[in-house]
């Protein structure tokens, strides 16, 4: 007995010092040890995923320095807080893509490291190529670029003409022909389908009565702003939201035009006649068994035409083991020569690239016609969508007070009211 | 081993040594004996701690450490971003005082644990007694009444998601019978009432588990004899059974009390707290202070607050247990 007691109480000895040994081993770095580089993404396409593999295979090939780097897929619903908790916990990424509402947070904070002094040192880069409304949000207060754009995506229009014709209803290139581009031609049209088929007549997808954010593809058409331009002062009350919100509720309560709340409804599920997205969806349509698919820019709202875009930055976390070599890898995986290859799922942010003629050998769903008349002109002209710091409060707060709207008898000013009571101390803060 | 010794103490008694010689003798050897016992008995204590050490190991790591460190942390303020780290003395505590948000998301957390708890030990005891019986496929409805249980709760708070909305399957169901439902999840009753009532279906077949298992300790003779004594079933189970699984029942309520309190997953995925903030709980708003608003201080001085929550009502209950808690052992 004594003896078996010895024994154990030596091996567990033994394998208490062996893990503290083993955790001293890994803990120590030498410099010139290959490091190992990890990048959290919100795709798991596995097609993106080969791309960002192969290019990390070449950039390993011609740098000893580095070991492997490895992309991370994690939820898109929750990949903010999944990033912030990994912070949290000790376990940063070396980089990140970094959506942009919570740009303006990682951006302010110092939590990314400038790039523009590695982006700038790498031969053949052309940092002056990136166009300065594409990196506005992700420069910092000291101009310093914290982030790269690597997307710029535009939101647009998928008509199913299928649909439409089931319902009698014009399609959309009809609807342009006729100048009735517009959204309450949308609303008419999309009304009548829900009538004739029980189908959805449109759908701003990813809203689902949760991500408010998500109707400024609307309320652009109404000049209409949440915010200030400074961000200090609520604007979700103004006359132009009003109105815009008015159309909202008319759409899902009355017309029955949109989807009500809790009503699910899958545009590439042939569920609905339009959808308001984002071009990178159109990946999508392949798989939809829609035969007759049209696309078209933001219907003209009564302020007159205008585009949303939707960005998504990558950069280097300051809080990581290796900074210096995540930059280094952001500029060789953001170069012209790999920007071009991204381009085929992530409209780039460089205007050389901005043409319909780069992007088409990049996307086989879409024509040249479609890319230059629609989505290189969005891009160039759109508007970010709304971003501000303390945002995943902000977007709690809004979405709170907004469900009050969401029901047949809203009171759509005074709730716009109470929106602005919520979030006018967070953003004076 | 303790034997063996024992034995020699015997065999240097039967030598018979007698006199100062003998009984110097006889000190040694208790000496020895008693220097044994205690080495014996150090090596099957140290045998026992490491034993037990990985479920010791288990608590320090994971419920008082961080217990300790969620204190410590309620007087910081943490911007995990900035990876800033700074004492703020009690203002997380202060902030707690003048959080508008706090007094009804305690109000909801009440609701719901009112609601969970009441819905939960009722069905529950009302399937174990129904199922508290020798019948033709008994063991198939006790497998079908517990087998949520071991559902993945994510999974089985989807599915619900989806009958629950406002084309949902729940309410096709009461358009077959010419009635318009609610739209469940998105008006502030229905929604709280939604979550409580896909809660108690998650884990009411575990508490039915246990009912059964006390219904089936309940000694026949002493509900017969209380049959022959002239009472009928409802007085027999009020006043006979009732009391006789009455630690059951104690133990089933601290259970789903505290379970009640720790709801996240069905609110994260049926209401994200809303509409409003009427299915903000407790646990709920505490995620999102600290992992969505990165305030993790706040977030800290809120999870302290749930701790003593569950400290007070275990220990209430417990009290209580003597005046209400029969034929406890």
């Amino acid at each position: 007995m004594r003896m078996s007691a010895m024994k154990l109480s030596a091996t567990a000895a033994l394998a208490v010092s062996a893990l503290v040994l083993s955790g001293c081993a890994a803990g120590a770095s030498d410099d010139d040890t290959p490091v190992s580089l990890r990048m959290t993404v919100w795709t798991s396409n596995e097609d993106q995923l080969a791309l960002f593999d192969e290019i990390a295979d070449a950039y390993i090939a011609d740098h000893p320095e580095v070991e492997s780097i490895t992309f991370d897929p994690l939820d898109f619903e929750s990949y903010t807080t999944t990033l912030t908790t990994q912070l949290a916990g000790g376990n940063p990424p070396d980089m990140a893509w970094v959506l942009e509402n919570a740009a303006p947070d990682f951006v302010s904070s110092g939590a990314l490291v400038p790039l523009d002094d590695t982006l700038e040192a790498t031969k053949g880069y052309d940092l002056d190529d990136l166009s300065p409304s594409a990196t506005e949000l992700w420069t910092d207060a000291d101009g310093k670029l914290a982030a790269y754009p690597f997307s710029t995506s535009p939101f647009v229009v998928f008509a199913n003409d299928d649909l439409l014709a089931a319902a009698g209803q014009p399609t959309a290139s009809q609807l342009q022909a006729d100048g009735r581009w517009n959204w309450e031609s949308i609303s008419e049209v999309g009304s009548a389908v829900n009538a004739n088929t029980g189908k959805a007549g449109f759908v701003v997808r990813d809203f689902d009565y949760t991500q408010w954010d998500y109707l400024s593809t609307v309320w652009g058409g109404w000049g209409a702003a949440p915010w200030s331009e400074d961000g200090t002062t609520c604007t979700m009350d103004s006359p132009e939201m009003v109105d815009a919100f008015t159309f909202l509720h008319d759409a899902a309560f009355t017309a029955k035009s949109m989807p009500g709340p809790g009503t699910a409804a899958d545009f590439f599920a042939g569920e609905a006649a339009f959808t308001v997205t984002q071009i990178s969806r159109a990946s999508l349509l392949g798989e939809s068994g829609i035969q007759n698919w049209e696309l078209a820019p933001l219907p003209e709202g009564p302020d007159g035409d205008y585009s949303i875009v939707g960005q998504a930055g990558v950069g280097a976390l300051a809080q990581a083991e290796h900074p210096e070599q995540s930059a280094e890898f952001i500029a060789y995986f953001t170069n012209p020569e790999n920007s071009a290859k991204l381009a085929q799922y992530f409209p780039p942010a460089r205007t050389s690239q901005l043409d319909a003629g780069t992007l088409s050998a990049a996307n086989p769903v879409l024509t040249e016609e479609q890319l230059g008349d629609i989505v290189v002109p969005a891009i160039e002209d759109g508007q970010v969508r709304p971003s501000h710091t303390g945002s995943a409060e902000i977007q709690q707060e809004v979405r709170s007070a907004l469900d009050a709207l969401w029901v047949a008898d809203a009171d759509v000013e005074g709730t716009l009211g109470d929106v602005c009571a919520a979030i006018d101390p967070l953003l004076e803060q | 081993m303790t034997d063996t010794l024992e034995r020699e103490t015997a065999t240097a008694g039967r030598t018979g040594r007698t006199g100062r010689s003998g009984r110097a003798a006889d000190r040694s050897a208790a000496r020895v004996t008693r220097r044994r016992r205690r080495s014996l008995s150090g090596n099957d204590n140290l045998v026992g701690y490491l034993f037990v050490a990985p479920q010791v190991l288990g608590i320090v790591a994971f419920v008082l450490l961080p217990l300790v460190l969620i204190f410590y942390y309620s007087f910081h303020e943490w911007n995990v971003l900035a990876n800033t780290f700074r004492f703020v003395g009690t203002e997380n505590v202060e902030r707690l005082f003048s959080d508008p948000k706090v007094a009804p998301v305690l109000g909801a957390t009440g609701i719901f644990s009112v609601g969970l708890v009441i819905g939960n030990l009722s069905i529950a005891l009302l399937l174990a007694v129904m199922l508290n019986r020798k019948a033709r496929a008994i063991t198939l409805f006790r497998t079908l009444f517990f087998s949520p249980v071991v559902v993945s709760l994510v999974a089985w708070t989807i599915v619900w998601g989806f009958l629950l909305q406002n084309d949902g399957g729940i309410n096709g169901l009461l358009q077959l019978v010419g009635v318009e439902g609610p739209n469940w999840l998105r008006e502030g009753p229905t929604a709280m009432l939604s979550v409580i009532v896909v809660q108690v279906f998650k884990n009411v077949g575990l508490n039915m588990i246990l009912f059964l298992s006390a219904l089936q300790g309940v000694p026949k003779e002493i509900t017969e004899a209380a049959a022959i004594d002239g009472a009928g079933p409802f007085r027999t189970f009020g006043r006979i059974t009732l009391p006789l699984i009455s630690p059951m029942i104690l133990l089933t309520t601290i259970i789903t009390i505290v379970g009640s309190l720790q709801v996240f997953a069905q609110i994260a995925v049926l209401t994200q707290g809303g509409p409003g903030i009427s299915t903000t709980v407790l646990v709920y708003y505490l995620f999102q202070q600290a992992f969505e608003f990165h305030r993790f201080g706040y977030g800290s001085t809120l999870a302290l607050v749930l701790f003593v929550i569950v400290l007070i009502l275990t220990v209430v209950q417990w009290q209580l247990r003597k005046r209400w808690v029969h034929y406890e052992n």
